[in-house]
């Protein structure tokens, strides 16, 4: 252990404490406690930042199951630690911002904190993870914890609904990554991702390399809310706004980002990783930000901005993945600025959008909603939100001078030189990129203004408000405010990031264009002279502006697209006719009848034991070895058959209580006779035990129906109980006659008193040799009469209420 | 309502105090000859299910106020305790030892960890048993 897990593990065991630090110091707000750690986290993964620009890399290496590859190996480059820092650093200001979202009087606190730091845990735990399943493992729990997220104003219908479909999507995503994960081990022979990328072109000529890709791809997409998977997004925005600005913005929406940037070592040069990357990428953009346009609700334009951005940083991995293709040759330099654009925009991304949440959720908090046809003409009330607002929303737009500019800059040109690559087809299709960009980046424009103008100018419309808005309180402000502080520092001098943290991201991200000692050249200006790329940002600025200010004459057209073929309406239906589907089969077979189940046991039971005896041939008699049955032993056989016959045919239920009472005396006797004092005694007790049981129940049991039966079920259940019997007796005869290896039963006669010094072997056994099995069985048993308790109390329960209505 | 339970109380008073004796002499007697902590935690239950069919539940639950359900925990705590005890000694869980004393009345006897163990699968086995008689008994009232 070293000290970077104890970074992973730290909020996971902050997780443990906060409740209690909930309950004992009610007065302070929790956050308050909370904020603590991802700051002194943040502090200390950035002083690594100096090794990790100078190109090192830090493996720490915990054993987990090592029989099976698994090990908690903590892996540190460029990439790791750029994530790493995100997540602690908007953590903190998420943090922060929350406690003063939250309110300690109202609020579960508790819960709120415990899942964020659960989630924080595991999203350093992805980031930082070099074994695939090890990184697997906390991806589900980042699942788990938005779910939990999502789901926090839990009496909300629509959080949940948000909630779960969040959780059913990225999980499907999650499972097949995990398959794409086994593949891969399958190929490589190892977990660890700095091993599989070592062996990158032995997988590449393997069979199953395109199957595991397409895996992965679909848990990266499900996960990046890419196009169609995108749906859950706007959903999960039912979250508290801070976990929208940190889960559903910053952090786990670019998990995806993050597994496909670190697998771009393994997978990248491939056609089909170019076009399903970029592809998506910007199909995602485009249908992202052309939705965003049409949302009444400030989240809702945020959430369908961030599935846009998300795309755009998704193809631009994409188009940099080309750049592997021609090597150390200087070619590949046009292609690398695709990378350096996707890395430079997601954390741009990060700081405007984060702004962005936090505005949004001081309107909502203020004014009590987020609609913006009720909103209007906050600029007056809230002047610092406003003007937060302002530089957001701009950069977000990608105007100058803040950072979105300059990464949207980058993107013009990643996609200009994507036309030229004269690779993979692109001559024909390639021409389609920047298009499609620059459709993306007018429509963004659009909903940037939207988000701008609509609930900060215009009418103000107070009688439309719950609440008299206004200036949002300082604490709340604060986090915020450091954002957009970033997004001007970043926008000006964008150098900062270049070698400090863009190049060794890069280098992780594209390691084989390098030699040693090489570097990536990092250059951000705002100034490159009269280029295309600024003529396609002028023409965005225009037409955007032409698109805004025209809005109702447009806006029709979304209406054309009908709701019965949109992929929220294909979840839904997806989802209720699988319920559907599981009820029928459900219902099929759940008849309450413990009868009807003891068949099914049963019948499985005769088809599974038979099949196997009969299949693989393990009948065998041999009585040889076996002694004389003397003639009481007969009598006492006679009797049980008697008994047993007597229990099924007869009309009283005490007859059979009784009846069933002397099989199992009968079979204690047995045990007399065989020398098995133990077993003989525990079936005695057993035996009162049961009888008094059944005096007990004897009041609850309805009469046995004495309604003649059909003969078809008499003839089901007499075939059933046959063929037990018949299996039961094959298998004990079998097992007598078949002797594969001396019996350990001398062992235990010997060894009981040697080694445990008791000379009850059975007791022995119990208690010392099989004393783990023993445990585990009296841990069953104890969960077992829970369960009767809680079935009947809460039963019971229900039937009070119900008499006292 | 029960008016002929007199005979029933009289001798089940004697009776359940032979069976209880019985139950931890079987108990303490696992050692070496048959017994142990499941039956001893069995026959335990039967003795007082048997008080519990003599006398009502009002009175029983003031002679015995105990929580069976806690009976039930406390045994799995100590189960596993004993388990964890190994490891103090950097033993693997589980592991068991035993040794000979000299102790004042008794003389020389062997006192071993496993019967710890045991104890835990005789509270556990006794609780449970009672739980679910009581349980089932107790709902017929709602019949």
């Amino acid at each position: 252990m070293s000290l970077l897990h104890v970074v992973i593990l730290a909020p996971f065991l902050a997780a443990i404490i906060v409740p209690f630090l909930y309950k004992l110091a009610r007065p302070v707000h929790t956050g308050w406690f909370v904020l603590i750690l991802p700051i002194l986290l943040f502090v200390y993964l950035i002083q690594y930042l100096p090794e990790v620009s100078g190109g090192q890399t830090i493996i720490k290496e915990q054993p987990w199951i090592p029989s099976l590859g698994i090990n908690f190996t903590v892996y540190v480059d460029g990439l790791g630690l750029l994530f790493a820092l995100l997540i602690t650093g908007i953590g903190a200001l998420v943090v922060l911002y929350s406690i003063y979202y939250l309110s300690k009087k109202t609020e579960a606190l508790h819960n709120f904190y415990v899942y964020l730091l659960l989630f924080m845990g595991a999203m350093l735990g992805v980031v930082l993870s070099d074994n695939l399943i090890v990184l697997y493992t906390f991806w589900e729990l980042t699942s788990l914890s938005s779910f939990f997220l999502i789901a926090y104003w839990y009496h909300r219908e629509k959080s949940l609904y948000g909630a779960l479909k969040s959780m059913l999507i990225t999980v499907f995503g999650g499972f097949a990554m995990l398959a794409g994960v086994v593949l891969l081990f399958a190929m490589g022979g190892t977990f660890s991702i700095r091993e599989l990328i070592g062996q990158a072109d032995m997988l590449a000529s393997h069979t199953l390399f395109i199957p595991a890709m397409l895996l992965i791809l679909l848990g990266a997409f499900t996960k990046s809310a890419q196009f169609p998977f995108h749906i859950w997004l706007p959903d999960a925005m039912e979250a508290p706004t801070p976990v929208s600005a940190y889960l559903h913005s910053a952090t786990m929406v670019k998990a995806g980002i993050y597994l496909v940037a670190r697998l771009s070592p393994v997978f990248a040069g491939q056609a089909e990783w170019f076009w399903l990357v970029s592809g998506f990428g910007i199909l995602t953009l485009f249908w992202g930000s052309f939705n965003a346009v049409k949302q009444t609700d400030l989240k809702a334009i945020l959430a369908f901005s961030t599935v846009s951005q998300l795309g755009m940083i998704m193809s631009l991995l994409g188009l940099g993945s080309a750049s592997v293709h021609f090597g150390y040759a200087t070619e590949a330099q046009a292609y690398t600025v695709a990378t350096l654009a996707a890395i430079f925009h997601l954390i741009n991304h990060a700081t405007f959008k984060g702004s962005l949440f936090m505005v949004v959720g001081i309107v909502d908090h203020e004014t009590g909603t987020r609609d913006i046809r009720r909103l209007g003409g906050l600029m007056t009330v809230m002047p610092i939100t406003f003007t937060i607002a302002i530089i957001g929303s701009l950069s977000m737009a990608g105007l100058p001078p803040f950072n979105g500019f300059l990464s949207k800059e980058m993107f013009f040109t990643a996609v200009l030189n994507a036309r030229e690559l004269g690779l993979f087809n692109m001559q024909t299709w390639g021409a389609l990129f920047p298009f499609v960009a620059w459709i993306g980046s007018v429509f963004t424009f659009v909903y940037s203004m939207i988000l701008l103008f609509k609930p900060f100018t215009g009418q103000y419309k107070p009688e439309q408000l719950d609440k008299t808005p206004h200036e949002a309180p300082l604490g709340m402000l604060i986090s915020p405010v450091i954002l957009v502080s970033l997004v001007i520092i970043f926008g000006f001098f964008p150098n900062l990031l270049s070698y400090t943290i863009l190049e060794p991201a890069m280098a992780s991200i594209l390691p084989g264009l390098l030699e040693p000692g090489q570097q990536f050249l990092v250059h951000i200006a705002f100034w490159h002279g009269w280029t295309t790329e600024l003529f396609m940002t002028i023409g965005v600025i225009v037409l955007g502006s032409l698109l805004y200010l025209s809005l109702k004459k447009w806006q029709g057209i979304y209406d054309l697209f009908p709701h019965r073929l949109s992929f929220n309406h294909l979840y839904d239906q997806g989802l209720i006719s699988m319920e559907r589907l599981s009820a029928r089969v459900t219902n099929a077979h759940m008849t309450g009848s413990i009868r009807d189940y003891l068949i099914y046991i049963l019948a499985f039971f005769i088809i599974v034991l038979g099949s196997a005896i009969f299949l693989l041939e393990g009948y065998a008699f041999q009585f040889e070895d076996s002694g004389a049955i003397a003639a009481h032993e007969v009598i006492l056989a006679v009797v049980m058959v008697i008994a047993a016959i007597a229990v099924a045919v007869t009309e009283s239920r005490l007859t059979a209580i009784i009846a069933a009472g002397v099989v199992g005396y009968a079979v204690a006797l047995f045990f007399v006779i065989f020398r098995a004092p133990d077993l003989a005694l525990t079936q005695l007790v057993i035996e009162t035990v049961s009888v008094a049981l059944f005096l007990l129940c004897f009041y609850h049991l309805p009469k046995l129906k004495l309604k003649p039966k059909k003969t078809g079920f008499k003839v089901t259940n007499f075939i059933i109980s046959l063929g037990v019997g018949t299996i039961i007796t094959l298998i004990a005869l079998s097992a007598h006659s078949t002797r594969l290896f001396a019996p350990i039963s001398e062992y235990f006669v010997e060894a009981s008193y040697d080694e445990a010094g008791g000379k009850n072997m059975v007791n022995v056994i119990l208690v010392d040799f099989r004393g783990y099995d023993t445990m585990f069985e009296i841990l069953v048993l104890g969960i077992a009469s829970l369960g009767v308790y809680a079935l009947i109390k809460l039963r019971l329960n229900r039937r009070e209420n119900y008499e006292n209505q | 309502m029960r008016i002929n339970d007199v005979i029933l109380q009289t001798t089940a008073k004697v009776i359940s105090f032979i069976i209880l004796t019985f139950g931890i002499y079987i108990f303490f007697a696992g050692h070496h000859i048959p017994g142990g902590g499941f039956i001893g935690g069995l026959i335990t239950t039967s003795a007082l299910v048997l008080l519990y069919v003599a006398f009502d539940m009002e009175t029983m639950n003031k002679v015995i106020p105990i929580d069976f359900k806690k009976m039930t925990a406390l045994g799995l705590l100590i189960a596993v305790s004993t388990g964890l005890g190994a490891l103090l000694f950097d033993q693997p869980f589980l592991t068991h030892t035993f040794g000979y004393f000299d102790l004042p009345i008794l003389g020389e006897a062997e006192l071993a960890t496993a019967v710890l163990f045991d104890i835990g699968v005789f509270l556990t086995v006794t609780g449970v048993a009672v739980t679910i008689i009581l349980t089932i008994g107790e709902d017929e009232k709602w019949k």
